[in-house]
């Protein structure tokens, strides 16, 4: 162990490690809304509480039927996703032709209703979800000691990442996609069910805040506020890296985490308003976003 | 001629729908504290004004801010601050918390209209976020407790703000002279702007409109009442919290709008008494009124939207 100005190797990388798994959710969560929104044209407000679903999933399905964390890590998504699915075919159709805010107002409804009901049954305080036991434990590296759990989040969330940027950007499917979000009617024209591929595109990108969500459990307890205020923080990474590119949302998502773990070592009372600040400085520089293009 | 006679009467009621809907609200309100708790018909006034700023910047400009608690709250926070600590009469407290939103009203709104339509909203999310964590931090809002038993004091050194009566008055003229200004200001020139720049802001610009001008007067304006309805709130109750800064307020004030409905000179007012009547009647069931308020926002999004005023005027087929 070594000291850099004046603070621990261990207190820097620990917080570094922090700031890469924030940035893991961060990523997983702002590409999950660039995706819909790319389709769809809503910003999806209730991605936070969708996060929180599947954080809740995975609880039940320990508490009730017994399955942990591998099982939870495949099923939470599908089940989260088929209710974004059900989401989307009740309510969200019918708002495609309308201005963009009633899409914004109504997800911003329904994270109140999943919100609120879930801290009625369970309360503010968090429920604790144990790491599985094939990662408990960890390695020391000599300089700081990492947490084999917290590794596994930071690998598999890139990994999940690069295979969805991957999907869209370089595979038939996703030109599909590409496509779509550019002029739906000339695709719809090509015999493609559109807005069959926009239901499942919901039905993906909150499948994605689910599994983001299965993975926060083990490190943040459970707890029905746990989306509310990360899907504002989200929104400030959207705003700066601009909804334009997967790659931008990756990227941007796991900078950000790694700069806010930066200012909880050096100067812990913004390490709350960091991504806010660069944000408002983003904007005065590049309007459009740091991957964007300008409208 | 006399069917054009007839028609033309019709024009007059139709020419007139706002000034008679004015009046009816006037009288209601100055009959209403022998029939209702004033500190209600305060709480109901103060947020009806904030909403009614809100919409100055909804339903006029076409912008959806998502951080509007930030002025309300700031503003209740310095009035709050100026009254107790600094022992500033009531006018001067509420002037100098209705300067404070109005400076942050210039950042945040500088800062936000770079971006256009759902980025919009985010951004002012994002930094009525920020502000909240500083009202967390700083101590002179002293956190969860908050500012408590804030003087009320007397206005202009005369009348005693501690009296009910006195202080339900001077709230209903605050609210009267705002939401008057409000529809001076929607009927000038520079609001037929506005609604041209809501309309089709491309064609606003290439009419020679300096559009983003236009939306920073406006954004600067809507955060300055939403102050105003901030600092008297904090004197009504004599209580800063930071339950004014936080997001769920900026949702709040969005759905009493979407109630009473977005662009009507008269909804936001009764979206706001109706949302809070409604609480009123739902402290009882806690966590819950968060679930009611998110159906109702479906059910406003999906089958409401013109809202409770837009529906009544689509009825009578006039103006309100």
């Amino acid at each position: 162990m070594f000291e850099l100005l004046g603070i621990s190797s261990q207190a820097l990388f620990g917080q570094l490690l922090i700031g890469l798994i924030n940035g893991s959710f961060y990523a997983l969560l702002s590409l999950g809304l660039a995706v819909i929104f790319g389709m769809l044209n809503i910003i999806n407000f209730s991605h936070g509480a969708q996060y929180m679903l599947g954080a809740f999933t995975a609880y039940f399905l320990l508490l009730y039927a017994g399955l942990g964390y591998w099982w939870a890590i495949i099923i939470a998504p599908i089940v989260v996703g088929i209710t974004g699915i059900i989401v989307e075919r009740l309510f969200l159709q019918w708002l495609y032709k309308l201005d963009h805010l009633y899409g914004l107002l109504l997800t911003f409804g329904l994270a109140l209703i999943f919100e609120g009901t879930f801290r009625n049954f369970f309360g503010s305080s968090g429920l604790p979800y144990s790491v599985p036991p094939t990662l408990q434990g960890g390695q020391n590296l000599g300089f700081m000691f990492l947490p084999n759990y917290r590794a596994w989040v930071v690998a598999f969330s890139l990994a999940v990442c690069l295979t969805t940027w991957f999907v869209i950007e370089r595979t038939k499917l996703g030109s599909y996609l590409r496509a779509a979000t550019e002029n739906p009617t000339l695709v719809r024209a090509f015999g493609i069910n559109v807005p069959r591929m926009i239901t499942l595109t919901y039905g993906f990108g909150v499948a994605l805040a689910a599994l983001a969500g299965v993975m926060a459990a083990p490190i943040y307890n459970v707890s029905p506020q746990m989306g509310a205020n990360l899907i504002i923080v989200v929104f400030a990474v959207v705003v700066i890296g601009g909804m334009g590119s997967i790659m931008g949302a990756i990227v941007t998502g796991f900078g950000l985490g790694i700069i806010e773990g930066l200012t909880k070592v050096f100067f812990p009372e913004a390490s709350n308003t960091v991504i806010f600040i660069i944000m408002a400085i983003v904007l005065l520089i590049r309007p459009a976003g740091l991957f964007g293009r300008s409208a | 001629m006399q069917r054009i006679a007839e028609a033309g009467k019709e024009t007059a009621v139709r020419e007139h729908s706002e000034a008679i809907a004015f009046v009816a609200m006037v009288c209601v309100l100055i009959i209403a504290p022998f029939f209702a708790y004033p500190v209600f018909l305060m709480k109901a006034l103060c947020f009806a004004l904030f909403a009614c700023a809100f919409n100055l910047l909804i339903g006029y400009v076409g912008l959806l801010s998502f951080g509007h608690a930030l002025f309300f709250g700031w503003a209740s926070y310095i009035t709050a601050h100026a009254a107790k600590v600094w022992g500033f009469p009531p006018e001067l407290a509420i002037l100098s918390g209705t300067a404070a939103a109005a400076g942050l009203g210039a950042i945040v709104g500088a800062l936000a209209i770079r971006r256009q339509g759902i980025y919009f909203a985010m951004i002012t999310l994002a930094l009525a976020q920020m502000m909240y964590f500083f009202a967390v931090q700083a101590p002179f809002t002293h956190g969860e407790d908050g500012i408590q038993a804030v003087p009320r004091g007397k206005l202009f050194g005369l009348i005693d703000l501690a009296n009910q009566t006195n202080m339900y008055v001077t709230v209903l003229v605050i609210f009267l002279g705002c939401f008057l200004l409000i529809y001076r200001i929607i009927n000038s020139p520079f609001g037929e702007v506005l609604k041209a720049i809501r309309e089709n802001e491309a064609r606003a610009i290439s009419l020679g409109y300096r559009t983003e001008r236009f939306k920073l007067v406006a954004f600067v304006l809507s955060a300055t009442f939403a102050g105003v309805a901030g600092a008297t709130k904090a004197l009504v109750f004599q209580l800063a919290s930071l339950t004014d800064v936080d997001w769920p307020m900026s949702g709040e004030v969005i759905l009493m709008t979407l109630v009473g409905g977005l662009g009507t000179l008269f909804g936001p007012v009764a979206g706001a008494f109706f949302m809070v009547t409604l609480e009123n009647y739902l402290t009882t069931i806690g966590q819950w009124v968060f679930v009611v308020q998110g159906l109702i926002f479906v059910v406003c999004v999906l089958l409401f939207r013109r809202g409770i005023v837009g529906e009544l005027a689509q009825l009578l087929r006039v103006k309100l």
